[in-house]
């Protein structure tokens, strides 16, 4: 297996700056939404990527502008990664005016076409086909643009995985799969559901692909690792399957206090989350810890801001309801 | 003016889309260096290449979910499912996806996809070669379905199908791909969702669509002599439904039976049945009758005559209507 090692990593101290701040605001925002979710403020549920930022912003760091990514319910680290606006998509949580889907998306279809963010999928799998077909486009358009595609590990069971990655590859795709491995598909361990050793990179070989591993709470080695399988992708090598090793730091939904998991093993992945470690990476490089301090006031602020302004916002018009279900004028005509 | 099949009438029809608009892809297994297994591609590959004519590996998710991305990206991806049972396994990006996602992104992200599924029985297939899921599609917000019946209308319903902003199932009649008409290419053709009279009469209207239309026409034919007049009506679109004509003709003729090779437990037949209810109640003369497929699984080939709507099930059907 392929592990970016740390001495070939880019060491850009502004740009280690940039990536922490990315994901500490997303952190705060996200558990922002954990705490607006238990207040009530949030119906449905709430897929929170809470210990899995360095995956969303790692790869992000090295997508251009017009490149794509595409991801599952548990995506809101990738729209907002990718730049959509943070105050659109929380009034899309919250079910507000404003929301970056008109309201209807929800939680877990945030989707960002402005931002290159084709969309969040909640049917497991049912992404990794469409991503192919991002793909697909650039090929044929000679463009140069990539896609990534985000998913889970308890994504590599289902068909839909297996045929996107053979058409990718058979294809020779500019395509990027990202497993991000917590470790659970939902309540189960995702060793107990797998005749493997690992979810997504065991499986690359079937493909005719590289097995790649990356450390994915290493937010530098994320974007070293993506990176080099983005330029290789968009080079005309064809399609990457990279895995992603992370850890839920909650429930699977906010309704799930995640209670089967070990204590020890919650505890243990705390002191590996992503924050703590890009944190430190700078203060061992010489950051001035006052400077953090003061960043973390400012996204702390920026959140709680935020949230206030999104709360204060009426709720979407009923009348959208009939609205765009089909391009020729809605469904009012039919019902 | 050459007669043509109802296969080659796709063929032409699809060639002119492709001509028309370089946006316009195909997609499916076999359907490229073979022209699919109805022959209904034969040649295309040949003149537009293979980035517009793909042959895919057996994946009909897959491929369904590549024409998301595809269409996403401002394509008008057409796919071919060989046969009506394996949409199956796309039904799920059918269903979850394509039907979904124009609504989800408020527009920003069309979905104009065709998807051309060779439909029904009659050619001693057996199950999942000759099934009729229209309905499953139909019942499914944010889809168009359509079936053609003749020639002249497959030319120009594929065409217009592939110009709708919305995603289109468009059945196709396997048993008649082999049937011809002469085809006036240069007549501008009917809108794509108007159901149409296909024969006047006074006494009963029979609805159908697909290949039960010919059958239809066979029953009227058959009791013209004995001084019966049905009216029969070809529904062609069947999500939405424009039932204005049909409401219109059942006013008059105070009976309808709707007929088509589905189940009829739960079929089209029974939301038009409801329907023309509604609309209609004060001119029945008897209620709705239904003519369809059994409540089983599609038979083995031997037995698919007793499982199929013939002639004389739709006769039958009328004469009950009768009986009130
Ligand atoms: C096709 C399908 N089956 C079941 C579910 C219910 N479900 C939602 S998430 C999930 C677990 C997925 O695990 P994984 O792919 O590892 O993603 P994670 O939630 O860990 O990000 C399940 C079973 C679903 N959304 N879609
Ligand atoms: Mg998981």
């Amino acid at each position: 297996m392929t592990q970016a090692t740390a001495d070939e990593r880019r060491t850009d101290g502004d740009r280690d700056t940039v990536l922490y701040e990315q994901m500490l605001f997303i952190r705060r925002f996200l558990e922002k939404v954990d705490v607006l979710y238990r207040q009530g403020q949030m119906h449905g549920p709430a897929h929170l990527g809470l210990g899995q930022e360095a995956i969303a912003v790692g790869a992000a760091s090295v997508l251009r502008p017009d490149d794509y990514s595409i991801g599952t319910y548990r995506g809101h680290a990738h729209a907002l990664a990718r730049g959509a606006p943070p105050e659109a998509v929380l009034a899309e949580l919250l079910g507000r005016e404003g929301g970056i889907c008109g309201g209807k998306g929800g939680s877990m279809h945030i989707t960002s076409v402005e931002h290159g963010y084709y969309g969040s999928y909640a049917i497991v799998g049912a992404h990794l086909p469409i991503a192919v077909g991002l793909a697909w486009a650039s090929r044929i358009k000679k463009t140069g643009q990539v896609t990534i595609c985000f998913f889970g590990d308890g994504a590599v069971n289902i068909g839909a995985f297996h045929e996107a990655v053979n058409l990718a590859a058979l294809w020779a795709l500019p395509i990027v799969f990202v497993c991000e491995n917590n470790q659970y598909m939902e309540y189960s361990p995702i060793s107990s559901m797998i005749p493997v050793e690992r979810p997504a990179a065991s499986r690359a070989s079937a493909y005719g692909l590289e097995p790649l591993v990356v450390d994915g709470n290493d937010v530098s080695a994320v974007a070293e690792l993506v990176g080099a399988a983005v330029d290789k992708a968009r080079d005309g090598g064809g399609p990457a399957l990279i895995e992603a090793d992370t850890y839920r730091l909650k429930g699977h939904s906010a309704a799930d206090a995640g209670a089967y998991r070990p204590a020890e093993e919650v505890e243990q992945a705390r002191t590996q989350e992503p924050l703590l470690r890009q944190r430190a990476a700078l203060v061992s490089a010489g950051t001035d810890e006052q400077d953090l301090i003061r960043l973390e006031t400012r996204i702390a602020i920026a959140v709680s801001g935020l949230a206030d302004r999104v709360l204060a916002a009426p709720k979407p018009d009923p009348a959208t309801v009939w609205t765009d279900v089909w391009a020729d004028g809605g469904s009012r005509w039919r019902n | 003016m050459a007669p043509v099949t109802l296969g080659k009438a796709i063929n032409m029809g699809l060639r002119k889309a492709m001509e028309d608009d370089p946006k316009v892809l195909l997609m499916g297994e076999d359907i490229g260096r073979l022209g699919g297994v109805f022959r209904v591609t034969d040649g295309l590959q040949k003149d537009f290449g293979e980035d517009r004519v793909i042959d895919t590996p057996l994946a009909e998710s897959g491929i369904l979910g590549t024409a998301v991305g595809l269409a996403m990206r401002g394509y008008r991806p057409v796919c071919e499912i060989q046969f009506d049972g394996f949409i199956f396994p796309a039904y799920n990006q059918i269903v979850t996806q394509v039907a979904k996602i124009h609504a989800r992104s408020r527009g920003r992200m069309p979905m104009r996809i065709v998807v051309r599924v060779p439909f029904g029985g009659g050619i001693g297939a057996v199950e999942h070669h000759s099934e009729s899921p229209e309905a499953y599609f139909s019942h499914t917000p944010g889809l168009k379905v359509v079936a053609c019946s003749n020639p002249v209308d497959a030319y120009w319903m594929i065409q217009q199908a592939i110009r709708q902003d919305d995603p289109v199932l468009f059945f196709e009649p396997k048993r008649r791909y082999w049937e011809k008409a002469d085809l006036d290419t240069t007549v501008e053709p009917e809108p794509l969702f108007e159901s149409r009279l296909v024969r006047p009469g006074h006494d009963c209207t029979v609805l159908a669509y697909g290949p039960m239309v010919k059958t239809a026409l066979q029953a009227a034919a058959a009791v013209e002599g004995e001084g019966r007049s049905l009216e029969v009506v070809d529904l062609r679109t069947l999500s939405p439904l424009d039932l204005g004509p049909v409401f219109e003709s059942v006013r008059r003729t105070g009976r309808c039976v709707v007929v088509h090779e589905a189940p009829t437990n739960l079929g089209l037949g029974s939301e038009i049945a409801a329907r023309i209810t509604e609309e209609c109640f004060y001119s029945l003369e008897a209620p709705v009758l239904r003519v369809g497929g059994y409540d089983t699984p599609y038979p083995p080939s031997k037995m698919e005559e007793d499982y199929l709507p013939d002639l004389d099930r739709i006769l039958d059907a009328v004469d009950r209507s009768f009986t009130f």
